[in-house]
């Protein structure tokens, strides 16, 4: 075990200093293309994860995710847009003060962003988290739903429909890989601790759960609300990368889109949820392909927009169909089981008298 | 003085009244049964006092406090503990979680010390830790501490509930059928094992149970429902031949008595 221990810390350590080389490889490198597409894969993972706290660890079937990241991205593209620009796109209606002439650093701005995400959360559990189930799940898409409207008629603080343009594109590789990290961490060490046990405990029987003595609603709130702001921080990296941000962006579709990712990684696994953020980013870019027009050779077979989501529509329903558990399950992952695997098994057969007795069982 | 007390307790869910007018008292330290047919208002007692139902009318007081209407996690943090009838262990979760998870009322370190790993938190974790690995011994559950609760055999889930129970440290311990499902040998046995936690644990213990060979070995008093209202109440001996707990039980025969 022990033993075990210290490999597993020497390979954590490796994967994190490999994981910074590639950082700074990609970001002096590499294609913008890919460079973007790998902060979005980042963000989605923060996204993902946030919402597994909710829906996955908890049991809560919440769907307001993209009403907590429109807070986000709106405040911290507002906290980060230079005064001048501000009065360049707010001509409809000028911004309303002092917001108008407010600038901060982009790490204050983006934790502004997550405390007011978290700030709304909390206003909101206490009427919806009384709901259970299917009702939870139509009160939450309704409160996002809201978020939404408001945001397009607030014509002096969000600009309208108009959106915001002109974001300082401050989200690097740095920030979104490092927000990734600690959000890991930090979920990992609730998930870890009593109070993750508690939630757990919630998800599986919430009568038992309370007649164990576990106050339903402070902790049902504690996820709530921790969750919705990973999602504000989520939406404030996620509008200082593409730059526009528009209420109809966060849409309802937005967080289906997330929730594909919890489903596909595994509800209740925080780096499933990494792990099918990453596979759904980069999946979603290569099959660009089929919304265009494709020759065969002896066919053309015409393009149709929009047939990418057909495809991710059938790949959830086939998830849901006969492989519920998603990537990992409700399982972490881990050296031990990723050492103990079949394929590295094959792959470690020929050093096995190296390793000491035992050395792959698991 | 007495531990429990129900003054009146009438329970109605829209025109049925599940239980009307019930009185009970226990004193520290005993072992009182609860019996009756089916539907006759049992589990909605459990579920009364343990705060799942508020009652349409009545008191119930613990320890001198009352508890009518208090949410269920302040009445178990007051320490009324219990199991359910159709077993409700969080069954993905393994039999260490289910045990530890029971000790989590009593966790005095906030989130943020938890999340942090402080040394109060560790020191308490610690704490709770020994605390389920010795409940666990108890019951003869600490081997299979790893395995999902789900996939023990039915008894030793009976089993793993009352420790489970037992970990959120109550004076007052009701167990809702703990021997249903279980052969005259296995009966035998949770009867033994119910009598032991009793001076263990210095438990006062208020059962509902089908299994009269349980009830009536174990209860040094048995309160008998039917219809909602108590037919009869006392010592084992007594009940049983009460002739409206027979009828109640085995019901009238009309063409004897003709």
């Amino acid at each position: 075990m022990a033993e075990h221990k210290k490999r597993n810390q020497i390979l954590t350590a490796v994967s994190v200093l490999l994981l910074l080389g590639f950082i700074t490889f990609a970001e002096n490198y590499l294609d913008l293309y890919i460079v973007r597409i790998l902060n979005v894969c980042a963000i989605y993972a923060i996204l993902g994860m946030s919402m597994n706290l909710i829906n996955g660890f908890t049991g809560l079937f919440s769907l307001g995710h993209a009403g907590f990241m429109a807070v986000g991205a709106y405040t911290t593209a507002l906290l980060t847009m230079p005064p001048a620009v501000k009065q360049q796109i707010f001509y409809l209606a000028p911004l309303a003060k002092p917001l108008d002439q407010m600038n901060l650093a982009f790490p204050l701005a983006l934790l502004a962003g997550g405390l007011l995400a978290a700030l709304v959360g909390l206003l909101i559990a206490a009427p919806v988290l009384r709901l259970k189930g299917d009702y939870l799940a139509i009160a939450t898409l309704g409160f996002a739903e809201i978020i939404r409207v408001v945001f397009t008629n607030t014509q002096t603080i969000t600009n309208g429909a108009l959106g915001l343009k002109g974001i300082p594109a401050l989200t690097n590789l740095w920030w979104s890989f490092g927000t990734t990290a600690f959000t890991l961490v930090v979920l990992l060490s609730l998930i870890n601790s009593s109070y993750g046990r508690a939630l757990k405990a919630i998800r599986e029987d919430e009568i038992a759960a309370e007649a164990m003595g576990i106050n339903l609603a402070k902790h049902k709130t504690l996820s709530f609300v921790l969750g919705a702001f990973f999602a504000g921080i989520g939406g404030g990296l996620l509008g200082n990368l593409l730059g526009t941000i528009d209420p109809k962006m966060f849409s309802s579709m937005f967080t289906f889109n997330i929730l594909l990712i919890v489903v596909l990684g595994g509800m209740g696994s925080l780096t499933g949820s990494i792990i099918s953020a990453f596979i759904v980013t980069i999946a979603n870019e290569v099959l660009r392909f089929l919304d265009e027009s494709i020759n065969l050779g002896f066919v053309v077979l015409q393009g149709k927009v929009g047939m990418r989501s057909v495809v991710f529509s059938a790949a959830l329903m086939f998830v849901v169909l006969f492989y519920r558990h998603g990537l990992m399950g409700s399982k972490e992952f881990s050296w031990d089981r990723l050492l103990a695997g079949k394929f590295v098994r094959k792959l470690m057969g020929c050093f096995k008298k190296r390793l000491p007795e035992g050395g792959c069982d698991q | 003085m007495s531990l429990l007390k129900l003054q009146d307790v009438t329970m109605n869910f829209g025109g049925l009244t599940a239980l009307r007018s019930f009185n009970l008292e226990l004193a520290p330290g005993e072992i009182v049964g609860l019996i009756g047919p089916n539907g006759a208002g049992k589990t909605t007692v459990f579920n009364v006092i343990t705060g799942v139902y508020e009652p349409s009318h009545g008191q119930i007081f613990f320890m001198d406090q009352e508890i009518t209407g208090m949410r269920p996690d302040l009445i178990t943090k007051a320490g009324i503990a219990r199991t359910f009838q159709n077993i409700r262990l969080f069954r993905g979760l393994s039999v260490m979680d289910n045990v530890l998870i029971a000790n989590h009322l009593h966790l005095k370190a906030n989130y943020l010390a938890a999340m942090l790993k402080l040394p109060g938190y560790r020191r308490e974790e610690r704490e709770m830790r020994e605390r389920s690995l010795a409940l666990l011994e108890r019951v003869g559950l600490a081997d299979l501490r790893n395995e999902p609760a789900g996939s023990l055999p039915y008894g030793m889930q009976r089993r793993l509930e009352i420790a489970r129970a037992l970990a959120t440290k109550p004076k007052l311990l009701l167990l809702d059928e703990p021997a249903a499902g279980m052969n005259p040998k296995e009966a035998e046995d949770l009867t033994v094992f119910i009598k032991e936690i009793q001076t263990e644990f210095d438990l006062t213990i208020f059962l509902i149970e089908h299994h009269m060979d349980v009830v009536m070995n174990i209860s040094e008093r048995v309160y008998v429902l039917d219809y909602g209202m108590t037919i009869a109440g006392g010592k084992p001996a007594e009940v049983q031949n009460n002739q409206r707990v027979i009828e109640a039980y085995l019901g009238v025969n009309e063409d004897v008595e003709d």
